[in-house]
């Protein structure tokens, strides 16, 4: 029962889908399109490390470390424009965030 | 080795059940909950491939920040939850279908994928030998030295998000009164202070 590479990429790819598949699951809640989109990077993160271990090389390692960065930065921001358009509009649902279509 | 395969088993199985459960699931507290489960189960991973340093850092940033940051925000949000459950089933068809092409189209790229003969020779930093130095050590030689300015950008990312999200949550309330540190230092002797002659024996009044 070794553990290959190609082990760790499809628990990654599962673990993408799932995100890809919460986004358009949940249309009615935007902070659970946010935790999508965390567990997509989560996933991405996987993949990173993976192949870092595979390869022995550091560099996905630190890559990982960088995608952590961004993606605590997007949740900070993201969460805060929830909290601003609900206070605004009462609602959190995606349906109700067309004020700036065009 | 058998052990470890049963292990990486074990924390695949429950971290994809887990992810699936943070976007099926009734109750964003609970989705929540499922996620931080999600993200742990990850850092077993992430130590299964000997990445302790990230493993670790995974449970600071994702499990003790993020996940908190939802925690809070979904409580403080006075959301009705029967009605943003409302279409789940009718976006859930189309949902499923798209999952279902992303996984085979992800299937079939990387059923004709093979790692390239030169990859190995390729390396822009070769990982230590295993037993030299430690893998927190080993990455902080090349952060701090080859991409110390994408350290520094990282920062500023980070700087940038605080800034903005204070900017974009904060309230000022007009009748809270607080501290002008302007017109405390602008303040004069002359304009607060006034001396009194009093006469022996009458008083102020």
């Amino acid at each position: 029962m070794e553990i290959t590479l190609a082990h760790y990429l499809t628990v990654a790819a599962m673990l993408f889908t799932l995100g890809v598949f919460g986004i358009f699951a949940n249309r009615k809640n935007v902070v659970v399109i946010l935790m999508s989109v965390e567990l997509i990077l989560l996933a991405v993160n996987i993949n990173m490390v993976a192949f870092s271990a595979h390869l022995q090389d550091m560099v996905g390692q630190l890559f990982t470390m960088f995608i952590l960065t961004v993606a605590a930065a997007e949740a900070g921001i993201g969460l805060a424009i929830v909290v601003v358009f609900f206070r605004n509009r009462g609602s959190i649902e995606v349906e109700d965030i067309n004020q700036m279509k065009g | 080795m058998i052990v470890q395969g049963l292990i990486f088993y074990m924390l695949a199985a429950i971290m994809v059940a887990s992810a699936f459960m943070v976007v099926t699931s009734r109750n964003p507290v609970h989705s929540v909950l499922w996620l931080i489960l999600a993200f742990v189960n990850s850092a077993g991973l992430f130590l299964l491939l000997g990445a302790e340093f990230v493993a670790m850092l995974v449970v600071v940033v994702y499990v003790g920040a993020v996940a908190v940051l939802f925690l809070f925000v979904v409580m403080m949000l006075d959301i009705n939850y029967l009605k943003v459950r409302e279409g789940f089933l009718t976006y859930l068809p189309m949902g499923a279908a798209l999952g279902v092409v992303l996984l085979c189209e992800i299937a079939v790229l990387a059923g004709g994928w093979t790692m390239a003969p030169e990859a190995m020779g390729l390396r822009a930093v070769p990982a230590p030998e295993p037993g030299t130095i430690s893998n927190s050590q080993a990455l902080g030689q090349v952060i701090y030295t080859d991409y110390v300015y994408l350290f520094q950008a990282a920062g500023l990312v980070l700087l940038v998000a605080m800034i903005g999200s204070i900017m974009l949550t904060h309230r000022s309330h007009p009748n809270v009164r607080r501290q002008k540190v302007a017109d405390q230092i602008a303040r004069r002797k002359e304009r607060t202070l006034k001396l009194n002659k009093v006469p022996t024996g009458k008083g102020i009044s």
